[in-house]
């Protein structure tokens, strides 16, 4: 009999795959089962949204921020605002700070929530997604109370936040935190010593610490490699440095690292969002210079002046001074940084969005290479890939 | 206002005197230090700060193109390098044309590979030496570079699915409503309004003048 030859597979995985976390389009080159390499094609949910960007107001361009990473809106708007208020050289109150604060970090625990139980149910385990999508649920309804919208919210403006929480807000909030560790220990108690999530994950795609920054990693999965790097308390901003957190790493780099290091993050931002309902000063949420942040309803009705600046700011905008700068968030995902130009006019004129997910999904060769087609799917779930801000 | 820290001062300095040939321009926008170069250059500068041991920017965080189309030299390759080790960030900045092509900088950071393929298609910036030049986030077969200034918001082409053909077909764009661009600036500061016969009596002001 003549020798068989074997040749190797070509395999599209996606682009509508529900592993696939959204539009990827995956071509993997196998070798029998192993992954020789994998080349992901994106750009499938590209919106253009830098190109839109140019041709609006700097305020116009806030709720585009939301639609990037949509598992967690407020933590882009948090980057783009802080943006321009660097370029507009304002402060923000201290109530609208901690205000924004306590909703990043609200955030953060919506993205670990989807991505710990997406994860989980991207190698074999169901009943977490269930469980925590109904946390999600509940964190979104706070996310309606305050500013009326479950998912696009446009809640951070530069200057501030759009409006003040309502009354009681806050005593809802601080109920939710008493219950919702409990949550935590069950879905726990069904992965973290689960024989088969761990064979699933330990010891799947790792990377090391040079590795990791090399390949531009940031977030969880740099963390997870064994580097304690956290924005929020190298290089902080609003009012991090006045709260009292931990950044917890892992060892091994691994994707078990990965889901280790959000369960605990999660557990952290809830230690954070305590001390924001603790500590929340009265005042104004947005900046009081008017050339920036609208008046009140109240005083449009009495003063001639307010309604020329509400006029102004909602047909012209403000224009911001010509600079630029480079200015970076701890999202949930990772180092989510804004490049904003401005020529000195109402609208920016270049405004580069990056993303953390974009450099995780460019590293995926390097992770899946030699192993199998089901640790991909792993590998995938653990980077924590979320579509609308690779693509843009 | 944010001003620079004591440590980045430092690091400009030696900077300025490590790098004196490479370097175009160093200076501080806001508290972020900014260095300019030419792209012969950007390999050994990007090298240097990666393996300084006053630098040790390892990490590319972002790399991305910026259009100036009044520019002899119309394009801006920003690099963002971080340190984590430092805890300080660096902006390396490279002009270049449609013509001139950048050397690629994949060898000095890995991370490098897909942002440069971004901005090769968002703007055309040619990365020579580059492993896997391909577009990444725009349609197989497209054609122009969106990004660029010059580009129009609604692009060229659109797609429909053709129930005749049983397929997707691309069709110049046709729009049913003209692309509402609104200029809001103010007249006292910003745009010149132009009315109608009032070009003459400018000419007639700068005749005089003359």
């Amino acid at each position: 009999m003549a020798e068989a030859q074997i040749k190797p597979l070509t395999l599209n995985f996606g682009p509508q795959h529900p592993a696939a976390h959204g539009v990827l389009r995956l071509v993997l080159e196998m070798d029998g089962e192993i992954v020789e390499r994998a080349d992901p094609h994106i750009g499938l949910l590209h919106r253009g949204t830098e190109k839109l960007i140019e041709y609006k107001t700097y305020l116009q361009a806030v709720p585009y921020f939301d639609r990037l990473d949509y598992v967690a809106p407020m933590s882009q708007e948090h980057a783009y605002a802080l943006a321009v208020e660097k370029l507009l050289g304002i402060e923000v109150p201290k109530r609208g700070q901690y205000i924004r604060v306590l909703y990043a970090e609200i955030s953060r625990i919506l993205n670990h929530l989807l991505n710990i139980t997406t994860f989980a149910i991207d190698v074999g385990a169901m009943t977490p997604l269930l469980w925590g999508f109904e946390e999600r649920e509940k964190l979104m309804e706070f996310y309606e109370r305050a500013c009326g919208a479950r998912l696009h919210a446009a809640y951070f403006r530069p200057g501030g936040v759009a409006m003040d929480i309502p009354a009681g807000l806050l005593d809802d909030i601080m109920a939710w935190t008493e219950t919702f560790p409990a949550l935590m220990d069950d879905i726990e108690s069904l992965l973290t010593e689960n024989r088969i999530f761990k064979q699933r994950t330990v010891d799947i795609g790792i990377v090391s610490a040079e590795e990791a920054q090399a390949l531009g990693f940031s977030g969880p999965c740099i963390r997870a490699s064994g580097l304690p790097w956290d924005l929020r308390k190298s290089q902080p901003y609003d009012v991090y440095n006045e709260l009292d957190f931990d950044i917890p790493i892992g060892k091994t780099g691994d994707c078990y690292a990965r889901y280790l290091v959000r369960i605990r993050e999660v557990r952290e931002s809830l230690k954070l969002i305590r001390q924001c309902v603790e500590k929340m000063p009265d005042g104004p949420v947005k900046t009081e210079d008017r050339k920036v942040a609208p008046p009140s309803r109240g005083e449009m009705k009495h003063s001639m002046e307010a309604l020329i600046h509400h006029f102004k700011l909602y047909t012209e905008g403000y224009h911001v001074p010509a600079g630029e700068t480079y200015t970076a968030v701890e999202a949930p995902k990772g180092e989510f940084g804004v490049f904003l130009v401005s020529d000195g006019s109402n609208k920016p004129y270049r405004c580069k969005i990056r993303a953390p997910g974009f450099s995780f999904l460019s590293a995926m060769d390097f992770l899946s290479k030699g192993h199998m087609l089901a640790d991909t799917v792993a590998i995938i779930g653990s980077l924590d890939i979320v579509f609308g801000e690779i693509d843009r | 206002m944010a001003a620079p820290t004591q440590m980045q001062r430092e690091l400009a300095d030696y900077l300025s005197g490590q790098l004196d040939t490479e370097l175009v321009e160093i200076g501080f926008v806001l508290d972020e230090l900014v260095i300019r170069t030419h792209p012969q250059y950007i390999l050994k500068v990007l090298t240097f700060l990666r393996d300084d041991s006053q630098c040790q920017f390892r990490c590319l965080v972002d790399l991305c193109g910026t259009d100036f189309p009044e520019r002899e030299q119309r394009f801006d390759v920003v690099y963002n390098l971080l340190s984590v080790q430092q805890n300080n960030r660096i902006r390396v900045k490279v002009a270049t044309d449609e013509a001139t092509p950048v050397p690629s900088s994949t060898g000095v950071f890995p991370s490098a590979g897909w942002f440069e393929r971004e901005a090769w298609d968002m703007y055309g910036v040619f990365f020579s030496d580059h492993p896997d030049l391909r577009r990444l986030l725009t349609d197989y077969g497209f054609e122009g570079h969106p990004l660029r200034k010059d580009f129009p918001l609604t692009g060229h082409v659109e797609v429909r699915y053709d129930d005749e053909q049983k397929r997707v077909v691309y069709e110049p764009v046709k729009l049913v409503q003209d692309f509402r661009s609104f200029d809001f600036l103010s007249p006292w500061e910003g745009a010149r309004s132009l009315l109608p016969g009032d070009e003459k009596a400018e000419d007639q002001a700068e005749e005089g003048a003359s």
